[in-house]
């Protein structure tokens, strides 16, 4: 098995007085999508901050392409390869469409060829190109965020619950885009808490509660191992479909 | 007695008490302790100054509210009986009416002030305060034909408040501690005629009366005010400080307590005023609105150590005592340093305020609970020590 | 028929009400400036309103350089930099060193190209001097509170007082006059055959102010606008985090811009200290109520609504000061609290504060 891209091991976390994680290991295997599932609470978002050096990490190592990024300031990780969509989106809502893509190129201008890819996977975008962002509907504000994170080639890509609050054919639509991102072997860390595109897109699981993981394994194992989804989840696929 | 009197808030640090103490006990003799009339004017002044700075730390040490109109309070009052007393006579009957319509000057203005920082958040109220006391003092210095303008107004007070009423047709006498001191260092084998030496005549005259209210005012308006931050209010605004959302999801409107506590303060502090104009003999707005005088109030509440109240009395000594003396202290060191230059410039006499600013930004910090705050932890920390061992 | 009509009328009276009010809504900042522009017409004649427009104008556009680099800091970093005033006196000071007493030969020659190149040495000098300056406040004042407003506003009440003592040691603590350089003296006079404002007499260096202030609106409009590095500023002041994560240094930019205002906050001091002729350590205080006006006025953090915020205050200050002088500074405070009952945010706000 190729070395993981991303590892976790023993990782705690605070958030103010309030201890999150307690001890998390955590493995992302090179070019494969992983989906970090759990309920509310669980530490799932947490565990993307402390990646990205938003939470500070007390104790635990963070490695990445086998070197600690544990500790480091959160433009350094960026610039090290590893792309964060937050569950907030961050879109600069008084900045237009293009000025988001064009800050999220940190390296340098747009790739022409790059961005058409893009426009591809999200065609509202190239539509609203000069409108502020702001005025994007819920979808395309998504659609942007996940963008502005591969309008650059990057080795990781932390992406927090990105279907929240979207409707049901948007949610399709993101999981082509997905699926597209996928068949370019990017390493993807998702955080969902809709199974069912879980499921669809995963190749690797962990599940998280209580600040730890819970289980770790393919996500075929657990789709087809319905107490297992009853233990780690308490949901029911049946009441879902 | 005394837990009742201090409303059961404590020093709580040896030396804090012994400070407060020799405060107190300077303050409370003061006339009968200290011979020359530049003392006599400073205690007047650390007096009037300790409600002031109290009052400005209801605000900003108890509730984190950054004003800086306070000294627009504190004009208003020295003002207001400066004018009615201008307009009809030094009676004490326009004191009176000069005391009510500076409360209510003062009490309106705060209201009109709370209101607009329930509009705008507590970070503009810091600038809000900023813009309307300059437009205050542009005004006041406009107006001069009722304000007198930049020379200000003499303040004629009653006969029973001036130098030429005498409250006891004999002398008393007083100590000066100065002299004592000053001669048990240079000739310590003549203690007899030292002592002899530092006794002198206190004339017990209108001014030392004015003196006295100054003194009694401030005291009873510090322990009403310490009284005040000690009972549920005050606890109620320390939860605001602490944590406002938390306390507006308990029930308390806390826009409310705010602008109660600023009215408060200002009411207080314009009464400060009023006994300044009375004290002093003559505002001008230099001495009462000036925005320099303003930032000596923030010194004086920071150093001392906000949200402690005792910082209040220890701030506005020890500024007082260094804007009064410390000019001289740097002449005497200035000495040393004579034609170096920048050094020089930086030691001399005129260069107080340098040594302040500096003195501030550090305490700011490394001692944020200023010195008050920092005596406590010693001397909690020496507690802690002590049951340790023991 | 007739009722028709009337109805018809109806509809074109609401359409322009509506009209109206969209654009008082949408528009407050020009909205207030055509108000601000039009009302002294009642008051006085055309070629007195048109001199004190032109002078109004000149100390806004001064206002808006100065203020420029407060509002930024706050809504990037969220920091109340009260001692900024103390760079506007020191810009005014080094600018006063080099006019008065490095070159003053070229700044009385009255020569175009002497002229120019005195204050384009005075300009930058007085930038280089508050930007450096703002440097070693960022690290050594600011850095250490950011995120905490109280005491953000105490150690910078606390810095400027160390400033303005230092100008005191460096200059000492008499006033300096500062004459304008010769070329900029006096004033232009209009042709009494010019309609309406015939015989209107504007002061020379009140021109060239204004020249020079929409200058700088126009180069930071641009850099606002267009460039990379204005973005970010822009990006920042929705969300810095997010500026991280797409890994740009938001310490270097905080650095940047702040030294960036304080170098404004000179050059403003520089431009304010010719304006007034003379200077004193303390002009930056009493400056800094009309920058804190100008700031809040126009919504914390936007370039834009500190740049009508400056107009509209340098207008009214004229207006005021000409019709009842007692009142000016009333005025521009009575002018900052209509405008926060009307829009507790400012005219153009870009952040929630």
């Amino acid at each position: 098995m190729a070395e993981p891209i991303l590892t976790l091991s023993g990782v705690h976390a605070d958030i103010e007085q309030y201890h999150i994680l307690h001890g998390v290991d955590l493995q992302v295997p090179r070019g494969e999508l992983t989906v970090l599932l759990g309920r509310n609470g669980a530490g799932k978002s947490t565990t993307l901050r402390t990646i990205m050096g938003l939470t500070r990490l007390r104790r635990g190592e963070v490695r990445f392409n086998g070197a600690s990024i544990s500790g480091m300031p959160t433009p350094q990780i960026a610039r090290k390869g590893i792309a964060f969509v937050p569950e907030s989106m961050g879109i600069f809502a008084l900045l237009s469409v293009r000025e988001n893509m064009s800050l999220a190129a940190s390296s340098g201008p747009i790739d022409e060829g790059r961005l058409e890819w893009v426009f591809g996977l999200f065609p509202p975008l190239k539509r609203f190109w000069n409108r502020p962002a702001g005025n994007l509907s819920g979808g395309q504000k998504q659609m942007l965020a996940i963008a502005r994170a591969i309008i650059e080639p990057r080795e990781l890509l932390l992406v927090d619950e990105p279907t929240k609050g979207l409707a049901p054919a948007i949610i399709n639509d993101l999981a082509d885009a997905f699926e597209e991102l996928k068949e370019q072997q990017a390493s993807i860390l998702l955080v969902e808490q809709n199974f069912n595109f879980s499921r669809r897109l995963g190749q690797s699981v962990a599940v998280m509660d209580d600040g730890r993981i819970v289980f770790a394994g393919q996500m075929a194992e657990l789709a087809g191992n319905e107490d297992l989804q009853q233990e780690l989840l308490g949901l029911s696929l049946g009441a879902h479909q | 007695m005394l837990n009742a009197i201090l409303s059961g808030d404590h020093p709580r640090s040896r030396i804090l008490s012994a400070l407060l103490l020799v405060i107190f006990i300077c303050l409370a003799l003061g006339p009968f302790l200290f011979s020359s009339t530049r003392a006599f004017t400073t205690l007047g002044m650390i007096c009037i100054f300790i409600v002031v700075v109290a009052s400005y730390d209801v605000m900003l040490g108890y509730t984190h509210i950054v004003s800086f109109a306070h000294t627009m309070f504190f004009g208003i009052g020295a003002y207001a009986v400066a004018m009615t007393i201008g307009a009809m006579g030094n009676s004490f009957g326009a004191i009176g009416l000069g005391i009510l319509a500076a409360v209510l000057a003062a009490t309106a203005l705060a209201l009109l002030l709370g209101l607009l920082s329930l509009r705008v958040k507590a970070i503009f109220f810091a600038l809000v305060t900023l813009a309307v006391a300059f437009a205050f003092m542009t005004m006041v210095n406009q107006l001069y034909t009722i304000t007198g303008g930049e020379d200000g107004l003499r303040v004629r007070v009653p006969r029973e408040l001036g130098p030429a009423f005498r409250l006891i047709e004999n002398d008393l006498y007083g100590f000066s501690i100065t002299t004592f001191l000053a001669g048990l260092f240079t000739q310590p084998w003549n203690l007899g005629e030292v002592i002899r030496e530092s006794v002198y005549n206190v004339r017990v005259n209108g001014r030392v009366v004015m003196y006295y209210i100054c003194f009694f005012f401030s005291l009873g308006m510090f322990l009403f005010m310490l009284r005040m931050m000690n009972s549920p209010f005050g606890r109620v605004l320390q939860a605001i400080r602490e944590n406002e959302f938390r306390a507006e999801a308990l029930g308390y409107r806390t826009v409310y307590y705010r602008t109660a506590t600023v009215v408060l303060a200002a009411v207080v502090t314009a009464l400060a005023g009023v006994l300044f104009a009375l004290f002093n003999r003559y505002v001008n707005p230099e001495n009462t609105l000036d925005f320099e005088l303003m930032v000596f109030i923030l010194l004086m509440c920071v150093i001392g150590g906000m949200g402690t109240m005792y910082g209040a009395v220890i701030g506005a000594t020890l500024f007082l005592l260094a804007e009064n003396y410390l000019q001289d202290v740097l002449r005497v060191l200035g000495g040393y340093v004579d034609g170096v230059p920048l050094v020089s410039g930086l030691v001399g006499p005129e260069r107080w305020l340098f040594w302040f600013g500096l003195l501030f930004v550090l305490s700011v910090y490394f001692f944020p609970k200023g010195m008050v705050g920092q005596l406590r932890v010693w001397a909690d920390a020496r507690r802690r020590r002590r049951e340790e061992s023991g | 028929m007739s009722a028709q009509n009337d109805t018809l009328d109806q509809e074109v009276v609401r359409g322009f009400r509506q009209r109206f009010a969209n654009f008082r809504e949408h528009r407050p900042h020009l909205f207030l400036l055509a108000l601000m522009i039009v009302i002294p017409w009642f008051f006085m004649d055309l070629a007195t309103w048109f001199t004190l427009t032109v002078s109004g104008l000149a100390m806004g556009l001064m206002l808006f350089i100065m203020a420029s680099g407060m509002t930024l800091t706050f809504g990037l970093m969220s920091v109340l930099n009260l001692g900024h005033g103390a760079f506007i006196s020191l810009g005014a000071f080094s600018g006063a060193t080099v006019i008065v007493f490095w070159m003053n030969d070229l700044a009385g020659s009255g020569s175009l190209g002497a002229t120019l190149l005195a204050l384009l040495a005075a300009f930058v000098f007085a930038m280089a001097v508050s930007g450096s300056l703002g440097l070693l406040f960022e690290r050594f004042v600011v850095r250490p509170v950011y995120g905490d407003h109280l005491k953000q506003i105490l150690v910078t009440v606390g810095g400027a007082i160390i400033i303005m003592e230092l100008i005191h040691v460096i200059w000492g603590p008499s006033e300096i006059p500062v004459p304008r350089p010769d070329l900029l003296r006096g004033a232009v006079i209009l042709d009494s055959t010019v309609p309406l404002i015939g015989g209107a007499a504007v002061e020379t260096y009140r021109l060239a102010a204004v020249l020079l202030g929409l200058l700088v609106y126009g180069v930071m409009t641009w850099i606002i606008d267009r460039t990379k590095a204005g973005i970010l500023i822009r990006a920042g002041v929705e969300s810095t985090e997010m500026v991280e994560i797409m890994g740009y240094r938001i310490k270097l930019l905080f650095l940047g811009v702040f030294i960036a205002g304080s170098a404004l906050a000179g050059l403003g001091g520089a431009m304010w200290s010719m304006y007034q002729e003379i200077i004193t350590a303390h002009m930056g205080e009493t400056l800094m109520i009309s920058v804190i006006v100008v700031i809040i006025l126009g919504g914390l953090g936007s370039i834009k609504g500190c740049f009508y915020g400056a107009i509209l205050v340098g207008l009214i200050n004229l207006y005021i000061g000409f019709l009842a002088p007692v009142f000016a500074a009333v005025a521009t405070v009575g002018l900052m609290v209509g405008i926060l009952m009307w829009r507790p945010q400012g005219l153009i706000p870009v952040i929630k504060v």
